[in-house]
């Protein structure tokens, strides 16, 4: 069934993953349409980056089904590069690749992957860098670039696959105080172009600012959700108000 | 000359207090270490100067010979020096090609180390254990006694001369050493990019070709050049299976001269040419090393 913009573009529904015998998402459903930012915050084993890790395929799962964009993710027959191109993935640890310039990281998975012309791949990643700010820095190799630094490249390298929902794990996490801020202006700037986004972080300002929509997961469930005002300033389950209350 | 475990200035000294609980300070980065004073070019020359005199005196000792017959004895090395070179350029060619093909097949054999494929990754480890447990000599033999003389491919006759053999047999440790390295150096290669080539798209053979195995070179470097360099001092193992080596050529030379006393300074000679020969490579290796461990 083709898939129509007026459907859920990620669709999660009661979605299980053990790692052996750790239950770790316990029944997972949720719905995010086109355009939508959400968040997942959660304690820390609650299986909010498993869950994102699951949308593109990383991790199977064991019950329950994920579609993206009308495709299900863990069909035995799924084409995995056709998900791949149209999932984008930040990691914590930015992942760059060492032994590449900053340009060239950018530039692999369109080359390798779609086999676009190079010239145009190159004006495109040459574009993404200014995007997220690093103009000046496509020879640079990561170890040259600051943690926030690297984390913008990683952010400009899967847009270049020209993603339609974009995926941040605890994006950063990692990343000094100072450096923090440019990396969450680069995805608010990407939400404000209608970028899907699905984020993963325990920055609750940035959550509360960018999220249409905040799910609060604690041991392998949703415990509640709701839009970032009603989430952050009338949260009824004792749970969420304990959390929130050791956070903020 | 600094003391390591000093303390550091300002820090009261403890009586009693043991050494590794001292305040530490590393060597510079770059910089001379306390090593490499004691072990420059010139002590180092010294030091090699006296081993042979340690190793000299004995001959002159044993066989009272006297000043002309010692003075001769740079004449004859000199004499034998050209047929001798020639020896030692045929264990280099024999080190270089085994080192290749060991190369080649270590690097696919590690590959194989790593596959995704049970079966495929035992089988590829019992292959690296059996070879990397086996005395090199014991390998040799068994290559110069299992492949034929020649090969009959298609009515084409393709021989096998004893150095070839040689070549394979020694080729044989260096895979195994080598599928060694390249399974642990692409084990310490971080699963993040594995998983972020995963997410943009790449295949398991992109991925190892575009991402890992670049990042593998500067690790293994070091250990490559080291396995080199032990590969090239073991050489001298094929004069033991009838290759003509610079061993086998020594020993012919000695016959001819019939001298007792000749013994020690041509094999010294001949020991001399490994050091000079392996000798950068160790040091190379050791900088490769340091310079390598900084940007990990």
């Amino acid at each position: 069934m083709p898939w129509t913009p007026d459907q859920p573009i990620v669709s999660i529904q009661s979605v299980r993953k053990s790692f052996g015998a750790l239950e770790v998402l316990k029944g997972i459903s949720l719905d995010v349409m086109q355009g939508e930012v959400i968040c997942i915050i959660g304690p820390s084993g609650s299986g909010k980056s498993t869950l994102i890790r699951c949308i593109n395929g990383l991790n199977d799962i064991q019950g329950g089904s994920i579609t993206v964009a009308g495709q299900a993710v863990h069909d035995a027959k799924l084409d995995k590069l056709a998900l791949c191109k149209k999932v984008g993935m930040v990691f914590q640890q930015y992942n760059l690749f060492p032994h590449r310039t900053a340009l060239q990281n950018i530039m692999l998975a369109p080359l390798k992957v779609l086999r676009q012309d190079k010239a145009e791949v190159e004006a495109r990643a040459r574009m993404l860098l200014r995007k997220v700010r690093l103009e000046g820095k496509e020879d640079s190799y990561p170890g040259e670039l600051s943690g926030g630094q690297q984390q913008r490249v990683a952010i400009a390298r899967s847009l270049a696959m020209n993603p339609a929902v974009m995926l941040f794990d605890e994006v950063t996490a990692a990343l000094d105080p100072e450096t923090v801020k440019a990396v969450l202006l680069t995805i608010k700037e990407l939400a404000g172009e209608g970028m899907t986004c699905i984020l993963v972080t325990h920055e609750m300002g940035f959550a509360r600012e960018v999220a249409d929509h905040i799910y609060f997961t604690d041991q392998g469930v949703i415990v509640e959700h709701g839009p970032p005002a009603s989430f952050f300033d009338n949260a009824e389950d004792p749970r969420t108000n304990e959390f929130l209350s050791q956070i903020l | 000359m600094r003391r390591a475990w000093r303390p550091a200035p300002g820090a009261a000294p403890v009586k009693g207090a043991l050494p590794v609980l001292l305040p530490f300070r590393a060597p510079r980065s770059g910089g001379v270490t306390r090593h490499e004073k004691l072990f420059n070019g010139w002590t180092a020359g010294g030091m090699i100067l006296l081993m042979a005199g340690i190793l000299i005196s004995p001959v002159i000792a044993q066989n009272q010979i006297g000043p002309e017959a010692l003075l001769s004895i740079p004449v004859v090395l000199a004499k034998w020096t050209p047929v001798l070179l020639g020896g030692f350029g045929f264990n280099v060619l024999i080190s270089i090609l085994a080192m290749g093909i060991g190369t080649v097949l270590g690097v696919g054999l590690g590959i194989l180390q790593v596959s995704p494929l049970g079966a495929i990754r035992r089988t590829a480890w019992i292959i690296t254990q059996f070879f990397r447990n086996s005395p090199w000599l014991v390998l040799l033999f068994y290559c110069i006694l299992l492949i034929p003389f020649q090969l009959n491919i298609l009515g084409l006759e393709i021989p096998f001369p004893a150095w070839i053999k040689a070549v394979i047999g020694l080729s044989l440790p260096v895979m195994a050493y080598m599928s060694e390295y390249m399974r642990g150096a692409i084990q310490s290669i971080p699963t993040g990019h594995w998983e972020s080539a995963a997410a943009l798209g790449l295949s398991r053979g992109q991925t190892l070709r575009e991402v890992i195995l670049p990042q593998t070179v500067k690790r293994i470097a070091p250990s490559w050049m080291n396995l080199y360099a032990i590969l090239t001092m073991a050489t001298p193992l094929v004069s033991i299976v009838g290759v003509s080596d610079v061993m086998t050529l020594t020993r012919s030379a000695l016959a001819a001269e019939g001298r007792v006393d000749l013994l020690i300074p041509m094999y010294l000679y001949i020991l001399g040419w490994f050091f000079i020969y392996c000798y950068p490579i160790s040091r190379l290796t050791l900088r490769l090393e340091r310079k390598f461990a900084l940007k990990l």
